[in-house]
């Protein structure tokens, strides 16, 4: 039976591990104990099998099959015709795939947490289970249910395992991200009345009803229904310049926080902007690119140079993902294949890289408590293991070639470099952001782990203990798989990218672009060099 | 089998040449500690040596099985793509929309050529190093990058495409990197370190722009395929994807191409991370910072010659851009007092030599001075390390002299790869350094200009290397006997030495003005003589002649004049004349590059985030509060203002809607 319902199972899952661990007998741990609490234990059971269940989804599904797969639908609500309708297509595979590893990564981190033991890991799972449903929901409405859900276990987990400025901080996220939605809302129902549809299949399929009615609408309405979800998304990504909820949420989240709010949250809007905008509103998206791409490459440099001069070393990593997600953003509104899977690639990688760093300045803070810049130096010689990993890290989200940064990085500056109408200007400025990403990760490192020991002698600093270990080396292997050998990656997208392919020739011979380059025309003469093995002729 | 493309016996084992030492590398990085603790130091530390310094020659005798191979085969048939992982036909790298990248090699004289380089002086410098850093701690860490960076310089010039030779570019730039700030518990190391790095991921913009470029004009990364539509093939055809390659798209891709050759060559003005780069340990400075890495732009400009000769203006920028900097680091090197320095700044001006060249059309005569540039400089490095060994860590020449006396064969071996450098009649520095001066003579209207201008520098090259040997070796110690005590270096540090000797003596016979042998080698990789023909603009006899009598009369003035300014050791006067002082002071680039990069760039960064992004974006946000907050004061009777009573209601919203579905929708 389950074989029909993988993906409500994959939304399910971590709900009734939640309510599982919510029963779970809290007791008093002495000093002595070692165990882990029950809780801990259930959490990682449910983070575990929720990661198991992801992986099966991967080996089920068939790349290169175009439309979403795993399809599940049923009426929810007749009366409106609101359905439970799920499916998965290679970027929502992707996605997936990276919010089960990274939850069952936080949880594995958190298992040693004193405070409320029961209560958090109550939130990653619910947090994971929402998140899930925002990236398989194929109905408006469930869509924006699950988006809604996503915040409230944030919230408490900024609110409630945070650091001292926590109160303001979550308010800010709160607050800002909900307006977005509330704005999103009031797009969702203003399209249900004019199409009378809440289906994302129907609404972007061409010539069905639905799609008719929403072509129906006045341009400037649609231009505003556009920019209700537009504003959204882009306060989630977040572009500039609506970021500046994202250095105080971050610094004053949990690690763990940290880790799913950069990791995952962020990726919902990038998200929403591929699976809801360019498919119902693709000529607003197509008039309104230059200045998506004008903020996209100012977010590059800005939260570059931002970053590079941080005091507060969360406060740093916090601005380089403005950074990065500028260069998602690029690639998203580059509109070709190449942009289009570099971006999809790019957020997963982020959320690899920049997982991979909140982990490691987590790891520091719990051993100095303090997130302070300065209060460090001289850690690689004490803890010589952590600074080769935080080395990796910081190479991996500088870009390097053979780490995952690059990978995504490349193939959007390539897409934006190809794109008509200033690509390879937008490219350009783009590219120079390579230099900053240096700049930051380079400065941190030597400032927190070279250089002479501080006066301190850093009493408490240990080496990785064996659970860091267990958290990081998988990310290290992630990092090192997707820079090396991308293409199982890539693989799942290529439904994807046909059908954008057509969907750009089509565009393309609808109007010409003068001096523009033609995806079409690569296609057709790209030779792949083969391969001779010499010496077998011997 | 490739079309034009050769059958080699040993191409079965390329994949070995960077797997061997990449083997090498894991194994030392992961167990490098386990080899220490089981074997017991010393035995340790003799085992992962030698495991290194075999990881590079065992490359290079594949690369000499290579080369044999490729001279067996007809010009036109030494060229072939092999897989660079043993087993498999192929692995792609990255597989989206234009972008095919696969783990393979491009197998062709320059590339075999390299590799010879590569592994040849790079496996003396392994053997030098186990006796320069027997005693370091972090042995096995240092083998280990240095393997990796073997690892990273092959697949730089073995790279089939140039994604994978970007891969290998960046991949230099980190080994580089980490081996700079080796010793980082010394701040100003790692300071050094991150300068490499930004500074040449400045030069990596042009060229990630220059690898864009190429993609959206000819569709391909590869260089060259089977069926000729490599974008190298089809530059050589004049074709792009959409037409003939016209003279500005050449430019555009030179020019963004030169820009990363600079970074990573150290030309001016991106050269001013190089001489910081002798942060790291001597073997280091000899075989990344002198021998290969910084030579990766000369290379880089000559695979892609048939381009850059597509584009005359940016040949002669090339051209005087390599001029420039090879007068302006002699000077430099003519004032600085540690030994490293001076051999930092001969670097650079030596590698302004190659680029001028390059920019010359004569790219063979530049790839001619990276080899013989290779044995004399790596000679010259490991043998100012065998003296600050000798020294224990002194660097300082004005605390120097009378070492030859103290060290006899790290003297002979110095006196060799001074001759080489200065140009001192049949060594191999003379026939380089002479070929590209003929050749730049040769450039348009130019031409005695840059002919007469790198004569001088050649003169220079002459003072300052006579300065340093004088400084070095000649005159009285002037340091105490009693306190340092000076001895030779052990045998695992002057064999190599030996061997560069003579390399730096007879490598430069294969390129002889009546052999170009070299030249002739490398035909198959550069432009046809319908794209674009060199010339030298001076008679091979004269430009010779001239050659000798300013190598001879640099080396005796030097000698005439430096003694007594070195036996006046530190108590020297300060210089007063303006051009000595400014060439002492670098000229002031390293501190405008101070001021605009790090004092200019640190105010801009503090007022973007503390004025716009705190002061206005935030303070924006915050008015929005506040007025949301008014309203939300009215409203208030019907609303508590707790986000919990929100998210409750919201969840017994939802919760009524699910109920409402398994009662009344129920399941299709």
């Amino acid at each position: 039976m389950f074989e029909q319902h993988l993906l409500s199972l994959l939304i399910f899952l971590p709900v009734i591990g939640a309510m599982i661990v919510a029963t779970a007998p809290t007791r008093k741990r002495d000093a002595a104990d070692s165990g882990l609490s029950p809780a801990a234990i259930l959490a990682l059971v449910a983070a575990g099998a929720e990661f198991v269940l992801a992986i099966c989804l991967w080996f089920r599904f068939e790349p290169g099959r175009p439309g979403f797969q795993f399809r599940e639908l049923a009426e929810w609500i007749p009366g409106f015709g609101i359905n439970y309708d799920v499916g998965l297509d290679g970027m929502s595979l992707l996605l997936v795939m990276l919010t089960a590893f990274l939850t069952l990564l936080c949880v594995l981190y958190s298992v040693r947490l004193q405070t409320r033991i029961r209560e958090y890991m109550v939130c990653l799972l619910v947090l994971e289970a929402a998140m899930m449903g925002v990236f398989v929901a194929l109905d408006l409405a469930l869509f924006y249910v699950f988006w809604e859900i996503v915040l409230i276990p944030m919230y408490f987990l900024i609110g409630i395992w945070g650091h001292e400025r926590r109160i303001y901080a979550a308010i800010k996220f709160f607050v800002y991200t909900f307006t977005g939605s509330v704005l999103m809302l009031v797009g969702i129902i203003y399209l249900y009345v004019q199409t009378g549809s809440f289906s994302l299949l129907e609404l972007g399929a061409n010539g069905s009803p639905a799609a008719m009615k929403l072509a129906g609408i006045p341009a400037p309405a649609l231009m505003y229904l556009y920019g209700a979800f537009a504003l959204a998304f882009m306060i989630k990504v977040p572009m500039i310049p609506f970021h500046t909820w994202l250095p105080d949420a971050h610094v004053e989240a949990p690690t763990a926080g940290s880790v799913i709010l950069a990791g995952v949250l962020l990726k919902m809007g990038v998200y929403g902007f591929i699976r809801v905008c360019l498919p119902l509103f693709p000529e607003q998206m197509q008039a309104s690119a230059p200045l998506f791409l004008w903020l996209s490459v100012i977010a590059i440099i800005y939260g570059a140079i931002v970053a590079a001069i941080q005091p507060d070393m969360k406060k740093l990593v916090a601005y380089t993902s403005v950074s990065h997600m500028g260069v998602v953003m690029l690639g998203v509104f580059s509109f070709n294949v190449t942009a289009m899977t570099g971006a999809i690639l790019q957020s997963v990688n982020h959320g690899i890289s920049t997982g991979m760093l909140f982990f490691l300045v987590g790891m520091l803070y719990d051993r100095k408590h303090t997130r302070a810049i300065a209060a460090y130096g001289g850690i690689r010689r004490i803890a010589p293991f952590f600074g080769a990993v935080f080395l990796i890290a910081a190479f991996s989200s500088a870009a390097l070639p053979m780490t995952n940064g690059f990978v995504g990085e490349f193939l959007v500056l390539q897409g934006a470099y190809l794109a008509p109408n200033r690509g390879p200007m937008y490219a350009a400025i783009a590219a120079c952001g390579m230099i900053f990403s240096a700049v930051y990760m380079l400065w941190l490192f030597q400032r927190v782990f070279c250089g002479p020991q501080m006066a301190d002698g850093h009493d408490h600093v240990s080496d990785l203990t064996m659970r860091e270990r267990f958290v990081l080396v998988p990310l290290v292997v992630m990092v090192l798989w997707l820079g090396c050998y991308v293409s199982p990656w890539i693989r799942p997208l290529t439904g994807i990218a046909q059908e954008r392919q057509t969907a750009d020739q089509q565009a393309a011979s609808a109007v010409p672009t003068p001096g523009g380059f033609d995806m079409g025309q690569v296609a057709e003469h790209e030779t792949r060099p083969s391969i001779a093995a010499v010496g077998q002729n011997r | 089998m490739m079309d034009g493309m050769g059958h080699l016996s040993s191409g079965g084992l390329v994949w070995a040449i960077p797997c061997v030492p990449l083997i090498s590398f894991v194994v030392i990085m992961l167990f490098g500690g386990r080899i220490l603790q089981v074997l017991g130091d010393a035995a340790g530390r003799r085992v992962i040596g030698a495991l290194a310094t075999l990881a590079v020659l065992v490359p290079f005798a594949l690369s000499a099985a290579l080369v044999r191979d490729l001279l067996a085969l007809p010009a036109e048939a030494r060229r072939a793509i092999v897989p660079l992982l043993p087993f498999a036909k192929t692995l792609p790298w990255i597989d989206a929309g234009p972008i095919h990248a696969q783990f393979a090699a491009l197998i062709d004289p320059l590339s075999a050529l390299m590799c010879l380089i590569v592994t040849g002086v790079g496996g003396l410098i392994h053997l030098y190093a186990t006796g320069y850093m027997a005693h370091d701690r972090d042995y096995a860490r240092f083998f280990a990058y240095f393997n990796l960076f073997i690892v990273a310089m092959l697949f730089l010039v073995l790279g089939e495409s140039i994604l994978m030779m970007f891969v290998g570019w960046e991949g230099v730039g980190l080994c580089s990197y980490l081996l700079i700030s080796f010793w980082y518990d010394d701040t100003d190391n790692a300071k050094a370190g991150n300068k490499a790095f930004i500074v040449n991921r400045i030069g990596d913009v042009g060229f990630v722009l220059g690898i864009l470029t190429i993609v959206s004009l000819f569709g391909t990364v590869s260089f060259h395929t089977a069926d000729g539509r490599g974008f190298l093939d089809l530059a050589a055809r004049k074709e792009t994807l959409h037409g003939a390659l016209g003279i500005g798209s050449a430019a555009l891709i030179a020019g963004l191409l030169f820009i990363g050759a600079c970074g990573k060559s150290a030309q001016f003005p991106l050269h001013i991370w190089l001489p910081d780069a002798m942060a790291g340990p001597t073997p280091v400075s000899a075989l990344i910072h002198a021998a290969t890495m910084v030579t990766a732009g000369v290379v880089m400009l000559t695979r892609m010659s048939v381009i850059f000769v597509q584009a005359p203006a940016v040949l002669l920028i090339v051209a005087l851009v390599g001029l420039f900097t090879a007068i302006f680091a002699a000077t430099i090197a003519l004032t600085q007092t540690d030994i490293k320095k001076v051999l930092a700044y001969s670097t650079v001006s030596q590698l302004g030599f190659m680029f001028l060249g390059c920019g010359a059309g004569a790219f063979a005569a530049g790839m001619f001075h990276v080899m013989t540039h290779a044995f004399f400089k790596a000679l010259l490095f490991l043998g100012a390390g065998s003296v600050i060994h000798g020294m224990a860590g002194q660097q300082n020449m004005r605390l120097m002299g009378g070492l030859r006396k103290h060290m006899p064969i790290t003297f002979a071996t110095m006196v060799a790869a001074w001759a080489a450098i200065c140009g001192f009649p049949g060594l191999s520095g003379y026939w380089s350094k002479d070929l590209i001066l003929g050749y730049g003579a040769g450039i348009h209207s130019y031409g005695m200009v840059i002919y007469a201008v790198g004569t001088f520098t050649a003169f220079l090259t002459g003072l300052y290397m006579t300065r340093l040997m004088v400084m070095t070796f000649g005159a009285k110690e002037r340091f105490n006997t009693h306190e340092v005590h000076v001895h030779e270096s052990p045998p695992s540090m002057w064999i190599p030495l030996a061997l560069l000797a003579v390399l730096s003596i007879i490598g430069g016979l294969i390129g002889t003005p009546w052999g170009h042998q070299l030249q002739h080698f490398l035909e198959p990789v550069l432009p046809t003589a319908a794209l674009h023909v060199a010339h030298e603009g001076v008679p091979v006899g004269v430009g010779l002649g001239i050659g000798a009598i300013v190598a001879i009369a640099a080396m005796a003035a030097g000698l005439v004049f430096y003694p007594a300014e070195a036996a006046k050791g530190e108590a020297i006067e300060p210089a007063r004349n303006p051009i000595l002082v400014g060439a002492e002071r670098l000229w002031y680039v390293d501190s405008a590059a101070n001021a605009i990069g790090i004092r200019f760039g640190g105010k801009v960064a503090t007022v973007l985030w503390q004025w716009v992004d705190q002061g206005n974006i935030d303070r924006l946000v915050n008015i929005v509060a506040f007025v949301v907050g008014l309203l939300s004061e009215i409203v208030r009777g019907l609303q508590t203002g707790y986000v919990r009573i929100y998210v409750t209601t919201m969840l017994a919203g939802v919760a009524v809607l699910a109920v409402w579905a398994l009662i009344g929708g129920g399941v299709r």
